[in-house]
């Protein structure tokens, strides 16, 4: 970028703004309608910045009204830094997910870093304290070095910045599937504490008042980094790299703890606070001044830079890490300053609230900005997109396939890459610190207890691409109910969710009704398990050299446990103890991982096939007895059936305390991988029998019992696996280390 | 017996020490500032881990030139009790305090695990409620645990019986499996494992309390802890 501003008559005729991702459309609808004159380079930056899709979501917005946001627990929806749950005895939970895919390409580790920091800074601006984070990662296959180095640095990444800061990395989940080469996916989920009192907004309001700038200098990093976020990627293109930031956690651990400070202790100074996430100071000081009709002035001059020579446009611009912006009551402003000097931090007021509605810049005594705040903020065009049914959802065949060696494809699917254990990979995470994890990594849902309760919270994230990419609105339900039934198996009730909506461009029809369609599947279950959409973000244009990833809604769910003595895990405890289903397995292999390792034509979007025999009725239903069957103390261990169906999941029931299984089962063995929906694998001690099939009815089958004897031992209608349990026990271990190599 | 914990910039564990001796010992216990220069009234300090100073320029480096150093110096000099914990045992061996330095693991990786170590010696004031030879699960986080010293210095900690608890599988690399060690007066303790986190059930490990109650009981001439 050059220092030399070009004139607004050239920027309109040559066009500029383009560049910048404006649409004429859109150019014309800033200098004609909203200001009456042309746009100068900077204003045309900040709008190009503001109305991207990553700030102004104009082209999702239509669609994500549909979500379903309310609920009695609901203490904030959508709209500020994160959602807010109402949790009991006066504590809230606070969380929320963002995607940073684009910059995790481009640079993986510091992409990845700082996808952390930022969903980070989202939660201790609401006033809480940050208690724990998971990842949802998707790569290309590990066949292709380029993926492995993707997957290797994005974990260091995760693990540098959530070590250091001393957030627990408690779940998450990876899934490979060549649609994400050249667009790998890395949404970070956090969640956190607070007292309800202690709730906090980004607000600047009160004319006067100041705006206090605090955290990391401004530098020239991650300029304009929302429209290098909602723009395609091409293989030729690769100049982008000034767009990715680079993350200190060290700075932002000084942040946390100095803001938790003055939200805690100086709450009568503070009038908002919110965090400089994408688009930097505009977005933050717009955001909080057109929530609350203001006006805000800011003297860029004052400003703390890192660099010299820095023009308006890149300061406003720029999206250097660690910083947050506060408004403070007038006459306040010291108390605050030395809140945050005792911590080594530097706090400037950069400028004040007005009464005008003008959103003002001025540097070296020049005005270089002077706008209606409203005009970056509420007037956004909104578009409608056209939608078009894809061609592939009506054929409506099944996909069936014959299983002649179940202890082979066992093995197979026990080492395939997405089922694999990836312990090697959060063992590089912290995922303890703080004290306060009782499950982590490698059950169905993390537990994270509360301190000086007797209460826990459950989390997971989750989401099959695959189901979606077949049946958007069956699949966004699916999506749902999967999150869900990793909640319920950890003994909690599902309160709410957050998601990331990874998706292609919206401009094409066929992208959008895949977005218009899961979104509103995802809607519909979310009503049924009572758990409101509280946050969220939107990643579209997940496309390179225009190939689309799988449509990809990450969902991130939360959910509460009442007693602790009700936390389940998924590994048998004990041998002799009875083991049952929970649900009809049928034949369901379309976008199975049975189907991805048979016909190998699973990948990059070849697959086809109806999904069949979902039913949200059936769902909730089973995930009720689970619960019932938890809060009476009848169950050892609960673990959820997904993806390689029953096989998988038996096995990764005795993988941890090294147990065999002995059970005949009435299905086939293809039926053995089918990925029929709404099932649990459950193990009881003989003496709940009677109470536990009482409580069941004919919902849950007995098929046989745990054993001491290391082997895994099925008796199948068509077939018998008899199998050590050390063989699918490596097969599920080494996998993921040797495909690294 | 009162406590104090030593808060750096950085440090990230501060709060499990301290709900560790709170909630647990049962005992009185202080955040003690890094930028303060007094350790009077306290009967005993713990360093907790974390990264302090982001562990820029070599981790617990940064740590050893800040205000409260000289006073934590007279304090362990005094014969008092000092234990770190991961990035306070990277400090107290930055300093001086303990022999020894702390490198990046053999894998050069991170590593979150829980661990089995066994109780090398029990005849410390930090360890007198264990059995010599007893194994516990303690778990570790950290990135540069691999333990280091010279033929020479191995040879006087284990002359001296310095060595308080080694791996059962050394994860890290460290010499002669160290995981945790002692200054030759006996009264520092620096070890990478984390005890505080293993202080309560439900956390999968309360291995971690006797530690605790180790330091109590010598602090009370060597009164059983309840």
């Amino acid at each position: 970028m050059s220092n030399t501003e070009i004139s607004p008559q050239e920027i309109k005729d040559k066009k500029v703004y383009r560049d910048w991702g404006l649409t004429d459309y859109e150019y014309n609808l800033i200098s004609t309608k909203l200001l009456h004159r042309l746009p100068n380079y900077t204003e045309t930056g900040l709008y190009s910045g503001m109305w991207s899709e990553h700030c102004s979501y104009k082209n999702s917005k239509e669609v994500l009204k549909e979500f379903w946001t309310k609920g009695s627990r609901v203490l904030q929806g959508p709209g500020e830094g994160a959602g807010v749950l109402d949790i009991g005895d006066n504590q809230a939970v606070v969380f929320k997910a963002e995607s940073h895919n684009h910059p995790s390409f481009v640079e993986p580790f510091e992409g990845a870093a700082t996808g952390v920091g930022g969903i980070i800074r989202d939660i201790f601006s609401m006033g809480a304290k940050p208690i724990a984070s998971l990842d949802s990662l998707r790569f290309g296959e590990l066949t292709n070095s380029k993926n492995k180095y993707l997957l290797e640095k994005v974990v260091s990444g995760i693990a540098h910045y959530g070590n250091c800061i001393g957030v627990p990395t408690v779940g998450g989940e990876i899934a490979f599937d060549s649609s994400y080469d050249g667009n790998p996916l890395v949404n970070v989920m956090c969640v956190g504490l607070m007292n309800q009192d202690n709730l906090e907004s980004g607000l600047a309001q009160g004319s006067g008042n100041s705006i206090i700038y605090v955290g990391a200098k401004t530098g020239r990093d991650g300029i304009n980094g929302a429209t290098f976020a909602s723009s395609q990627f091409s293989d030729e293109e690769d100049s982008d790299r000034s767009a990715v930031q680079v993350g200190d956690p060290f700075m932002e651990k000084l942040l946390v703890d100095a803001c938790l400070e003055i939200i805690n202790q100086h709450s009568d100074a503070l009038v908002g606070i919110q965090d400089m996430g994408a688009c930097g100071i505009v977005s933050s000081s717009a955001e909080m001044a057109s929530k609350a009709n203001s006006g805000i002035h800011i003297n860029l001059d004052l400003v703390p830079q890192r660099e010299p020579n820095m023009t308006p446009y890149e300061i406003m611009l720029s999206e250097s890490q660690e910083r947050m912006l506060l408004c403070v009551k007038k006459g306040k402003e010291q108390e605050v300053i030395d809140v945050f000097k005792k911590y080594g931090l530097d706090a400037v007021n950069i400028g004040n609230v007005s009464d005008d509605g003008r959103y003002v810049l001025t540097q070296d005594n020049n005005t270089v900005c002077d706008i209606p705040t409203r005009t970056l903020v509420d007037d956004v065009p909104r578009y409608h997109h056209e939608s078009k049914r894809p061609a592939r959802l009506d054929k409506n065949n099944s996909a069936n396939i014959a299983v002649e060696n179940p202890s082979k494809t066992l093995t197979d699917l026990l080492s395939s890459p997405t089922i694999a254990s990836k312990h090697s990979i959060y063992r590089q995470y912290d995922t303890r610190v703080q004290a306060n994890t009782v499950v982590s990594p490698g059950s169905d849902s993390a537990v994270v207890r509360i301190r000086h309760t007797n209460k826990s919270l459950a989390m997971t994230t989750d989401c099959n691409a695959r189901y979606i990419y077949l049946d958007p609105y069956i699949g966004g339900q699916i999506a749902i109910s999967e999150a869900a039934r990793n909640i319920v198996a950890s003994g909690a009730v599902p309160i709410g969710i957050t998601d990331c909506l990874n998706f292609g461009n919206p401009d094409n029809a066929e992208s959008f009704y895949e977005l218009d369609q899961s979104v509103q599947g995802i809607s519909k279950a979310c009503q049924l398990f009572d758990t409101p959409v509280i946050s969220g973000n939107v990643s579209l244009y997940n496309e390179t050299d225009n190939k689309a990833i799988y449509p990809t809604p990450m969902i991130g769910m939360v959910g509460l446990i009442e007693d602790n003595q009700h936390i389940t895990t998924q590994e048998f405890k004990d041998s002799n103890d009875l083991i049952y289903i929970i649900g009809e397995t049928y034949d369901d292999y379309s976008g199975s991982e049975l189907q991805k390792l048979v016909s190998k034509k699973i990948e990059g979007k070849k697959i086809e096939g109806k999904i069949e025999h979902f039913d949200l009725d059936i769902e909730n239903k089973n995930q009720n007895l689970i619960h019932q069957a938890i809060i009476n103390n009848l169950v050892n261990s609960v673990h959820d059936v997904s993806e390689g169906g029953l096989g998988v999941s038996l096995s990764e029931c005795c993988f941890k305390n090294n147990f065999g299984v002995d059970a005949k089962i009435n299905i086939t063995s293809s039926q053995l991988f089918s990925e029929t929906q709404s099932r649990f694998v459950v193990s009881i001690n003989p003496k709940n029998q009677k109470d536990f099939e009482k409580l069941m009815q004919d919902n849950a089958t007995l098929i046989g019992k745990v054993t001491d004897n290391e082997s895994f031992n099925l008796s199948l209608l068509d077939n018998q696996v008899n199998v050590k349990l050390s063989i699918l026990k490596s097969a599920w271990e080494d996998s993921l280390e040797c495909l690294m190599k | 017996m009162k406590f104090a914990v030593i808060s750096f910039p950085g440090s990230n564990c501060d709060y499990d020490m301290y709900y560790a001796v709170k909630d647990i010992l049962k005992e009185p216990v202080e955040m003690v500032s890094y930028n303060e220069n007094s350790l009077d009234g306290f009967d005993a300090v713990l360093i907790p881990g974390g990264f302090s100073y982001g562990d820029y320029l070599r981790s617990g480096a940064i740590a050893k030139f800040a205000r409260i150093m000289p006073s934590l110096i007279d304090f362990a000099n005094a014969g008092k009790p000092v234990l770190g914990v991961c990035n306070g045992f990277q400090i107290l061996t930055e300093i001086g305090l303990l022999p020894g330095a702390l490198q990046n693991n053999r894998d050069m990786q991170f590593i979150s695990e829980y661990e089995a170590l066994t109780v090398e010696n029990n005849k410390t004031i930090f360890t007198s409620e264990y059995e010599t030879k007893q194994n516990i699960m303690i778990p570790i986080a950290h990135g540069e645990g691999n333990y280091y010293c010279s033929e020479n210095e191995l040879e006087d900690l284990k002359a001296n019986k310095q060595i308080v608890f080694t791996y059962n599988n050394n994860p890290n690399g460290s010499v002669a499996n160290i995981a945790g060690v002692t200054n030759k007066n006996g009264n520092v303790m620096g070890m990478m494992p984390h005890p505080e986190r293993a202080v309560e059930k439900i956390l999968g490990s309360e291995d971690g309390v006797q530690l605790f109650k180790s330091i109590l009981k010598s602090f009370r001439g060597g009164t059983e802890v309840e």
